[in-house]
């Protein structure tokens, strides 16, 4: 794959929609699941995955030139797992009980493939600011993907949104339940599934 | 006959390591306190190497126990019988105690024949083998990687279509878990902890899995050609699971033993085998039945797991020894 064409807006609307890494590419499930049963999750592990993925973007496509083709991929990691230990350490000085709640999953960023993904296909063959503009994309798209479980999870399961009571009462208490992660994701992906066929079926009639 | 001879003592010497195990199940810090053990869910029983004086062995107020991990909460004794051979006590509680927790006991200076023989800190815990056993099993089916801990699910879901993949894969990633771990457990004892570098945790231990996969490829391809063969596509994908990551951040969060540490890693790795084995099982089924279009795929094997997520919930009050 060549240098890209698209301009910054088509790239950050890219990783957002067409190449949602949750629901699209189906890459990074574990947070996914393991970690949404609030919005607030959801958005410190976004924001920090976003964060990540910018720097190591950057880093990449500002190095890609000197980085022998057979050692890339442990590059990639170590590059990574560089800016996941900075913002390891920035979470647990700052925000020490949300931090305590994600646990492990802030150390695991390194593992997620979505990450490595893009740097395999994007930012080792384009400029900076594109890889940034695509990282910002990619980011978002995941925190979108997160925040968008961890509504439907806190809205059904515990009937309030970031903490504040809407609903007044617990319409399926299940979905706080770890477990209904799966169910959880498996539904919003059907539906996402069903949207894209209605769309579809759409066009074809317009034509 | 030294033939004969050679292998009896070959044959013990595999004898040694069981021995010690069970030798450093006892954990004793006085001359004169010879075992201490839990006995059962509501009593500690101590044996002691000579005859305590029956009052002061008898009199709870000589006995504080404590959970190791909160040394504020004292438990409280509801009495202390002396044994019939006047050697041991059995120390008795109203509320069950947690065995999986080392507790503490701290006596008052002992009394024995009219001598005082000085206080003394008694550490209680499982026995070793047990504890080790508890983790193995803690891994695999009580914390399971994949349906409770919801980690290296990307993998899951992309090996766990057929039974011989998934067996395959299952295989590699023990192997390759079991040897990064053992590495990465080394690097922190005797690297990363005495330098004080434990911020580097992630880099480096990323590093060594990167670097047992590199290590497994390479042998297995040398040693086991036809093993290779078979197990060799999965070895990339093992990099990109976040278990392989997690257990090691998880024996240095623990502060595990090399043995520990083992099992924590035997247990992670097979845990992930039998996930993915009942996974794909599940899975040929599925491909016969007539799913709705717009839950084919993905969304269909989500559901899957989260039935099994809900199965595997029912391990989680399980307790052992």
């Amino acid at each position: 794959m060549a240098a890209t064409k698209k301009s910054n807006k088509e790239l950050v609307i890219n990783g957002i929609f067409l190449e949602n890494p949750i629901f699209r590419l189906a890459l990074s499930m574990c947070p996914a699941v393991g970690l949404t049963t609030s919005i607030k999750n959801g958005l410190l592990l976004g924001s920090a995955v976003l964060f990540v993925q910018i720097c190591s973007s950057c880093t990449i496509a500002a190095i890609k030139n000197i980085i022998h083709p057979r050692i890339r991929i442990p590059t990639y990691t170590l590059t990574i797992a560089t800016w996941v230990t900075v913002i390891d350490l920035v979470l647990a000085a700052y925000v020490p009980a949300a931090y305590e709640e994600m646990g492990i999953f802030v150390k695991l960023i390194v593992a997620f493939a979505i990450i490595t993904m893009r740097l395999e296909t994007f930012a080792c063959k384009n400029t900076i600011s594109a890889s940034f503009w695509d990282g910002l994309g990619m980011g978002i798209g995941f925190m979108f993907g997160m925040v968008s479980i961890g509504f439907v999870r806190e809205l059904l399961g515990a009937g309030t949104i970031l903490g504040y009571d809407i609903l007044g009462f617990k319409p399926l208490l299940f979905f706080v339940l770890p477990a209904a992660g799966f169910f959880c994701v498996g539904i919003m992906m059907a539906l996402f599934n069903y949207i894209e066929g209605v769309y579809n079926r759409l066009k074809e009639r317009k034509q | 006959m030294r033939s004969m001879i050679q292998r009896y003592a070959f044959r013990s010497i595999w004898l040694m390591p069981v021995f010690l195990l069970f030798l450093m199940g006892c954990n004793v810090e006085h001359p004169f306190v010879k075992k201490v053990a839990f006995k059962d869910s509501l009593s500690i029983s101590i044996e002691f190497a000579g005859e305590p004086d029956a009052d002061w062995a008898t009199d709870p107020d000589n006995y504080r126990i404590y959970e190791k991990r909160d040394p504020d909460v004292l438990l409280v004794i509801s009495e202390v019988i002396l044994g019939p051979d006047k050697r041991s006590v059995l120390i008795k509680f109203d509320e069950e105690i947690n065995q999986a927790e080392p507790h503490v006991i701290a006596l008052t200076p002992i009394h024995s024949q009219g001598k005082d023989l000085g206080t003394a800190l008694l550490n209680v815990k499982r026995l070793y083998i047990g504890e080790l056993f508890a983790i193995l099993i803690g891994a695999m089916l009580i914390n399971n990687y994949v349906f409770t801990k919801y980690l290296g699910l990307c993998v899951f879901f992309g090996t766990s279509k057929k039974r011989d993949t998934a067996v395959g894969m299952g295989i590699t990633f023990t192997i390759v878990m079991v040897a990064s771990a053992m590495m990465s457990w080394f690097l922190y004892q005797f690297v990363l902890k005495p330098f004080e570098l434990d911020f580097l945790q992630v880099v480096v231990f990323i590093g060594m899995v990167s670097l047992s996969v590199q290590a497994v490829d390479t042998v297995l391809r040398k040693v086991n050609p036809a093993l290779f063969k078979a197990f060799g596509v999965y070895l990339v994908l093992v990099i990109a699971n976040c278990i392989i990551l997690a257990v090691p951040l998880t024996l240095a969060d623990n502060e595990y033993s090399a043995m520990e540490s083992l099992m924590l890693a035997l247990g992670a790795g097979t845990g992930f085998l039998l996930a993915l084995f009942l996974m794909s099982s599940a899975g040929e089924r599925l491909e016969l039945a007539d799913i709705p279009p717009t839950y084919r795929g993905l969304p269909i094997a989500f559901v899957t797991a989260g039935l099994f997520a809900l199965a595997f919930m029912g391990f989680s009050g399980l307790v052992i020894f």
